[in-house]
């Protein structure tokens, strides 16, 4: 039942997808008398709760709904034999609704409404299994790190509020001042959006609630942060938009940037327990998309840089989101398929599973490949945007780059070694292959990731490049709001 | 399980608090309240019961399951009202101009209009289930899971 | 707010609480106190919410025996009340976390019941 909800959601999003790369910007006002009435008459501001798409959202709408699809059927037989079965679905279906709610909305504070819905139902399912001691207590961390980062993202607002008395996305960008209340309110959501990020000095929380967490969530936590960290590209590019400071702004979330890529890959080098290890990756792989990003930050207000590699680097990051909740999903749930039939995380008890499980070695190997940028495979493709592009806005961001991802290299094949290869162990002679519906979970997310490996450049033309457009195109959002209706 | 002067006030009071907490959903949609503050005085009302006899003997009486069907009618009044205004938009207000609280008070102040609001009163209720269930059901299984602790200890 | 009272003084007190706030989210061990923390971050954020709603001469926007007057928009309230809704939640959550960290480590110390590291 949740997984039909789930594929008729995905069916959905991409219907509308396809009608927005036809024609544009799609506005829904909730409880107007018409779905593109924004600003009702005797009004000079919107006033109704605003759902604003354009191919932004919906490339992260896209990335919510596979994501999720893969996670739903994957838990069928991994949740099995837990208790509460219909509480863990439901929770399921609010952390999806949240997710979804802030990517297609088009009002600040139904951001932080559903950031906290998303937060408290990711939580939620982080503590599901209370049989274990230590998931409490990821779940315990994600929630204070989420209540801090929304707690500022509402006092963001309210200072937004105090000087506008708008809280509306495209209206906020249409009458910013940019005084200094602006400023830091924009440092704020910057903090409270990289918090939840798991960018650099803010990562604490990450390994251990992603290692805890069932692995069906822990993908679905995943893209939850990056639906925060498409939160941290709306308000940089679309609620701030061309204005002095962001070669700062841009610089700041370089360095950051670049600290998070290289921190998170070595810690990931000594971890030996699989889930953390691969948490230690999803930080550093986060590092990549804020780098793309960035460099399109910087560059925002001088055009002939933008043209040049500004974009380019920006479709790389933005590429490189979709590729990184695809690989390493499949990563996540290849360790959850060790856990759930070996009951151990741990790399150094492991060992010549290849022959026990093939589907999961191959699931594995391809993931693997793809996250270390080997060539035939979808991460290269959008690493190599990313390489190129900032190459020629600063050579030294480029090495670091590439010397992080020879090093996600080094772990991986480490890990795979440990887990797969070697000597069969006396303990795991009774393990067998994983049941079916986790096949098929993880064979969705393989099945993405080959056929983005084969047409990566269908992929950037026809997902990436207009949601880079819809990011730098500031005036398009601003006049779907504040032009429509009357 | 507090002494009966306690046990005998709180079941005087809980009609009072019961009442009070349905008062403020009901008018929710023209004076100060709504859904969730009622739900939440009703809640309190059940905090009440629950120092007052323990947790226990309440949680014989009302059980989480009878609470978790409280907060399904609860949503689903409210889903259910949300998409009734599908055929303009989501949420849009279709009980407006109709007999259950349809009528439009003149804008400005009045002394008071029951029957206004369209489907907003009818979506207080739904929160005011929604929240009442909620609540009273963290705090019994919150209650219940201290005083097992201590049984522990 | 009445009248007597400078407008700056409910800022002050905002600024206090989300001090006071902070200090205890970083100074203190006990799990508790770090959801009491948590809770008094929530109330110094509403309480900036609801000093923002007010504007000077207006009433409160409940069109039952209101008094004569302009309005308030009631922006803020709503948003203040969404947000202790939302905080209600999370609390409960994270004081049935701490119950379940209590049971399973004997400690609502978070040194003392810490499991993971590095």
């Amino acid at each position: 039942m949740v997984v039909a909800s789930l594929a008729f959601v995905e069916f959905l999003v991409i219907i509308l997808a396809r009608d927005i790369y036809l024609n544009g910007l799609h506005i829904y006002t909730l409880g107007a008398s018409s779905p593109d009435l924004t600003i009702p008459e005797n009004y000079i501001v919107p006033v109704r709760i605003i759902l604003e798409v354009d191919s932004m959202s919906i490339f992260m709408a896209i990335i919510s709904a596979t994501v999720s699809l893969a996670a739903a059927i994957y838990s069928l037989s991994f949740m099995k034999g837990e208790t509460g079965q219909n509480r863990f679905y439901t929770l399921l279906l609010l952390l999806v609704a949240g997710m979804f709610g802030m990517v297609l909305t088009g009002d600040l504070f139904n951001l932080f409404v559903f950031l906290e819905i998303a937060s408290i139902a990711g939580a939620a399912l982080t503590a599901f299994r209370t049989k274990f001691a230590d998931t409490a207590e990821g779940g315990l961390k994600y929630i204070v790190i989420s209540t801090v980062a929304a707690l500022m993202v509402l006092f963001a607002i309210g200072i937004f509020y105090a000087q506008y008395n708008l809280i509306n996305i495209g209206a906020l960008a249409h009458v910013m001042q940019y005084t200094m209340l602006d400023k830091i309110a924009l440092v704020l959501l910057a903090i409270a959006f990289m918090m939840k990020l798991a960018s650099v000095p803010l990562h604490m929380w990450c390994p251990d609630t992603y290692s805890v967490a069932p692995a069906s969530i822990t993908i679905m936590l995943v893209v939850a942060s990056y639906a925060c960290l498409y939160a941290l590209f709306r308000t940089c590019f679309t609620l701030y938009g061309v204005s002095p400071d962001m070669v700062t702004v841009g610089w700041i979330v370089i360095t950051l940037g670049m600290l998070t890529m290289f921190v998170g890959v070595t810690m990931a080098v000594f971890q030996t327990d699989i889930k953390r290890l691969m948490a230690y990756h999803c930080i550093s792989q986060t590092g990549y998309m804020l780098l793309g990003i960035g460099v399109g930050l910087a560059v925002l207000n001088r055009p002939e840089a933008l043209n040049t590699y500004g974009i380019a680097a920006m479709d790389g990051g933005i590429f490189h989101i979709i590729n990184n909740a695809l690989y390493k999903g499949l990563l996540f749930l290849t360790a959850g398929a060790l856990f759930y039939r070996t009951g151990t995380r741990d790399l150094n008890r492991m060992g010549g599973l290849a022959h026990k499980m093939k589907w999961t070695t191959i699931f594995y190997i391809i993931g693997a490949l793809s996250i270390s940028g080997i060539p035939p495979f979808n991460g290269f493709a959008s690493k190599l945007l990313i390489y190129e592009s900032v190459y020629r806005f600063n050579p030294i961001l480029a090495i670091v780059a590439m010397i992080t991802s020879i090093l996600t290299l080094a772990s991986f094949t480490k890990a795979f070694y440990s887990a797969f290869m070697g000597a069969e162990l006396p303990e795991y002679q009774e393990v067998k292959e994983v049941p079916k519906s986790m096949i098929a979970g993880m064979a969705i997310l393989a099945a993405g990731i080959i056929f983005f490996s084969l047409f990566p450049g269908l992929v950037v033309e026809r997902l990436a490049h207009p949601a880079t457009e819809a990011l730098i195109n500031q005036g398009a959002y601003i006049s779907g709001i504040m032009g429509g209706g009357g | 399980m507090m002494s009966k002067i306690v046990r005998t006030m709180a079941s005087f009071l809980i009609l009072f608090v019961l009442i009070y907490g349905l008062y403020i959903i009901m008018h929710g949609h023209s004076t100060p309240g709504g859904g969730f503050q009622g739900g939440a005085v009703v809640a309190s009302g059940v905090a009440l019961l629950i120092v007052a006899f323990g947790s226990h003997s309440i949680h014989r009486s009302l059980l989480e399951r009878r609470l978790s069907i409280l907060i399904s009618i609860g949503l689903l009044i409210f889903i259910g009202l949300a998409f009734g205004g599908m055929a303009k938009t989501f949420f849009y207000n279709f009980l407006v101009g109709s007999p259950i609280f349809g009528h439009i008070p003149p804008s400005g102040p009045n002394p008071g209009e029951m029957s206004s609001g369209g489907v907003i009163p009818i979506m207080d209720i739904g929160v005011g289930l929604n929240v009442a269930g909620g609540l009273s059901a963290i705090l019994l299984v919150m209650a219940l899971a201290t005083t097992v602790m201590e049984v522990e200890e | 707010m009445t009248q007597g009272i400078p407008f700056n003084v409910p800022f002050l007190a905002v600024a206090a609480l989300i001090g006071i706030a902070f200090y205890i989210i970083v100074s203190q061990r006990n799990l508790i106190k770090l959801v009491m923390g948590l809770s008094i971050l929530a109330s110094g954020v509403n309480l900036f919410l609801i000093t923002l709603g007010y504007r000077e001469g207006g009433v409160a926007p409940i069109y039952t025996h209101a008094p004569a007057g302009i309005m308030v928009l009631p922006v803020p309230q709503a948003l203040t009340l969404t947000s202790i809704v939302i905080a209600v939640a999370c609390l409960a959550l994270m004081l049935s976390m701490v119950v379940h960290i209590y049971r399973h480590t004997g400690s609502t110390d978070s040194e003392k019941s810490r499991i993971m590291k590095g």
